[in-house]
């Protein structure tokens, strides 16, 4: 460990202060920190500190994401299988899978770090380790087969107008991942919607029967998978939120480690169950029918509160705030399934316009704490007057 | 008796290096100081120059701002250095103990002084700075009307003093010097540990406060936020019980009594116990006494963990505090540890530690930073540390900003750094909220006073 040490201080040496290189310092720091947590001591404030920090946060999100992560991939070579009507072992399955959406993760991680890097160096602050779970969840949230291309272009779009142009890591209003998303979404819709894009290589195929339950629903036609199906996740989607199953191990570890809100997560699902529940009993249409337990299942909706509404920067940030936030996304998310059959998921829409309306929310949530505080005054006065 | 404050929210950090529960004397200090930084937004001006020989109780200094608050030497000797920083700040007057003159004041009737005449008292015999005012924590005003006057004697940071065993022989003293404030005030607020108040609970012309909870529950902003919350334009003043007791002895006596029994703890120190000796003292000879290796590289802190002021083994004992922590310093690399569920003989309130496995293990801890400062990502985590009705991240916004009318509405009437001290600890982001907040402070009393 000591001569590893020694070498990185060797390498670093023209990246001090004062050197040749010193404006790239925080691109070799970034590499160094992930090997080290550095000798830095407390100067001002408390003199000791928590073991944690933003590298470990984040670190745990993706350990999280890991089980839906494999999962997906799994399950994509699975979809591709039973589509072509061959026969295939779980690892066939798995290795498929894994050559459809490595190269999906490559890309995604080249083109986002490779941004951060550059803004890092260009601001002079040290690389935010935010990108590493938005560069984990993109391609997670893709359809299979879409293009490296249009992978790279959303990440670029999602990290430079959702995130740097705010200011960077912490300052942004949208969820980067899912403005990536978002904008594959409206920038390539035949890649991005349909009964062909949810299985790889599923062109090859004639009479492919790959929509999404959703999909299916929202073009009026019956769904022929049960509630098992849907829980277990061996159904059409985008690659790791079909199985809520492998989703609530990652919330299971969101939770207990305290790095996912439970308030958010608990709210939207309430949210989701009470809306999809009051349009069971309306009734008017398939999907208004669609059983609300089954709501939660299908479609990403698992997935985007679990991993998505919980993103503590475009979230509601008070405690408060986060119930409402929860709640709202739930709701939204089954109102914009039921009520427009052009975006048959509604989860991504959902938690975009809450992520705008955050603020809002944690803006009354202390408006009534100040308020509280100003009464307070108000009647001292009266009564020292 | 109040019916007691009560908090789920804070948190208890066990560190190894608890001073034992004896008590030892040294009051035989060479070097003694006393450090201008310790007054908050203080600005000294000096009446005598280096060279003087001083009386013990003669004033030294004043305050710039407040002509009438002055300050006295704790002991009777020669005013050899004034140790001083950038643009001539005044950092120390370090004193060179010699003799034992002191000055008197007549102190025999004190019972039948009004008001007016207490304060005055107070004010000519150097016993003012020990009162201290909120909001912004500075010496108190004496021409303010406060509405009570707080003494917390539940210290409840890590290591921290205990008041009941460390003033055990002072009983008298304290009622005396509680008779006496209770002059200034309409009341006094007494809160001690409600499972164990000690002599504390039998205090007369004190409202007696059980408190229960976890660190910051023995701070004062939160008592006071609890039992008479300090809206805009109030003022309460507070003190610490060690004061209590040396205005207690001024009274008796006649004599200025800078009394100061300090723990010397943490994990760096040999035999870490109770010291009784003056405020101001040169830390190293405490430091032998305690059996501290001083050539080891340690943080010697005035205070405790979270909130304390980092010195060095040649340091002075602060004008207030009753502890001193020395633990090592922490400039060290861990190789992956990042990673979470490693390394857990770090204390962290996290659950990406297991250390919370080890909840009744005592820690030893240093002062590496564990990880690197980074924009505020992490929401919820500060609101756990922090027992008021306030809320902590959008205040410590408000106040990078400098937004004063924001500031004011989100609370830092109620607030002085020390409360934040876990705050700076749990984040995740390693933000010195402690250092904004003092900053904010600072902005206030120029902007606002």
């Amino acid at each position: 460990m000591n001569f590893l040490r020694n070498q990185l201080d060797n390498l670093k040496r023209p990246f001090a202060k004062g050197e040749k290189w010193e404006r790239f310092a925080p691109a070799v720091n970034a590499f160094d920190t992930f090997l080290f947590v550095p000798n830095h001591t407390t100067t001002k404030g408390a003199h000791i500190r928590d073991a944690v920090d933003l590298k470990r946060t984040m670190v745990t999100v993706i350990l999280a994401l890991m089980p839906a992560l494999f999962y997906g991939i799994y399950n994509t070579g699975y979809q591709h299988f039973i589509q072509l009507g061959t026969p295939f072992t779980f690892m066939e399955a798995f290795v498929h899978g894994a050559f459809k959406i490595v190269p999906m993760i490559i890309v995604s991680y080249v083109v986002g770090l490779t941004i951060e890097f550059a803004f890092a160096v260009y601001r002079g602050h040290e690389v935010n380790e935010g990108y590493l779970v938005t560069g984990m969840l993109i391609p997670m949230i893709m359809p299979v087969d879409i293009p490296l291309w249009m992978v790279s272009i959303s990440v670029a779009f999602a990290v430079l107008i959702a995130k740097e142009a705010f200011g960077g890591t912490g300052m942004n209003i949208l969820n980067p991942a899912l403005t990536a998303r978002a904008f594959a979404f409206f920038a390539y819709p035949t890649y991005m919607s349909g009964n062909k894009v949810w299985v790889s290589e599923a062109g090859n195929v004639d009479a492919i029967s790959g929509e999404t339950i959703l999909g299916t629903l929202a073009a009026g036609q019956q769904v022929n998978y049960s509630l098992f199906e849907m829980f277990q996740g061996a159904i059409p989607g985008s690659i790791a939120e079909t199985s809520t199953l492998w989703i609530l191990v990652g919330a299971v570890i969101l939770i207990a480690t305290g790095v996912g809100s439970w308030r958010i997560m608990a709210g939207g699902v309430l949210g989701a169950a009470v809306m999809g529940f009051l349009f069971n009993l309306w009734g008017a249409n398939a999907l208004m029918s669609f059983n609300w337990m089954n709501h939660l299942v299908a479609g990403g909706f698992a997935f985007g509160i679990v991993f998505m509404a919980t993103d503590p920067v475009s979230a509601a940030q008070t405690t408060k705030g986060k119930w409402i936030y929860g709640i709202l996304v739930g709701i939204f998310c089954i109102m914009i399934r039921v009520f427009n059959p052009a975006y048959p998921e509604g989860v991504m829409l959902a938690i975009l316009l809450m992520n705008v309306f955050a603020p809002t929310i944690d803006h009354y949530v202390i408006q009534s704490n100040v308020n509280k505080r100003k009464k307070r005054w108000a009647t001292s006065q009266l009564k020292t007057a | 008796m109040s019916k007691g404050i009560r908090t789920r929210k804070g948190a208890t950090i066990s560190l190894n290096g608890e001073a034992e529960k004896i008590i030892k004397e040294y009051t035989s200090s060479s070097s003694v100081a006393i450090q201008p930084d310790d007054f908050f937004a203080m600005t000294p001006k000096l009446l005598v120059k280096e060279g003087t020989v001083v009386e013990k109780g003669a004033p030294i200094f004043f305050d710039k701002n407040k002509p009438e608050i002055q300050f006295v030497s704790p002991v009777a000797g020669k005013l050899t250095q004034v140790l001083r920083g950038a643009k001539r700040k005044i950092l120390a007057l370090v004193l060179t103990p010699e003799g034992d003159k002191a000055v008197k004041h007549k102190t025999t009737q004190w019972e039948k002084l009004n008001r007016e005449e207490a304060i005055r008292l107070l004010l000519d015999s150097g016993n003012w700075p020990f009162l201290g005012q909120r909001p912004y924590g500075v010496v108190a005003n004496p021409k303010a009307d406060p509405k009570a006057l707080f003494i917390s004697t539940f210290a409840s940071a890590p290591l921290e003093v205990d008041f009941d065993f460390l003033l055990k022989n002072n009983k008298e003293e304290f009622q005396r010097g509680i008779n006496f404030l209770s002059k200034l005030v309409p009341e006094i607020f007494l809160s001690a540990e409600a499972s164990f108040g000690g002599f504390f609970e039998n205090i007369e012309n004190a409202t007696y406060v059980p408190v229960k909870g976890q660190h910051p529950v023995g701070n004062l902003s939160v008592q006071i936020h609890q039992l008479a919350p300090l809206n805009m334009g109030e003022t309460v003043w507070t003190i610490r019980p060690e004061d209590v007791v040396n205005i207690g002895v001024f009274l008796e006596t006649g004599e200025f009594s800078a009394q100061r029994t300090v723990a010397v703890a943490g994990s760096a120190v040999g035999a870490p116990q109770y010291i009784k000796t003056i405020i101001g003292t040169q830390l190293s000879e405490l430091l032998d006494q305690a059996e501290v290796d001083q050539n080891l590289a340690n943080r010697y802190i005035n205070g405790d963990v979270l909130s304390g002021t980092a010195t060095t083994e040649n340091g002075y004992l602060g004008y207030f505090n009753n502890l001193v922590t020395v633990i090592p310093e922490g400039n060290e690399y861990r190789i992956f540890g990042w990673l979470p569920f490693l390394d857990n003989h770090i204390p962290s309130l996290s659950k990406t530690s297991l250390a919370w496995l080890f909840g009744k293990k005592k820690f030893d801890v240093n002062t590496n930073l564990n990880g690197e400062e980074r924009a505020l990502v992490v929401t919820g985590e500060m609101e756990r540390v922090f027992p008021m009705d306030i809320f902590p991240m959008q205040l410590i916004k408000a106040c990078m900003t400098g937004d004063i009318e924001k500031m004011e509405a989100l609370g830092i009437y109620e607030v002085v750094p020390e409360d934040f001290g876990l705050v700076d600890y749990v984040n995740t982001s390693k933000i010195e909220a402690q250092e904004i907040i003092k900053d904010a402070l600072t902005l206030m009393i120029k902007e606002v006073g």
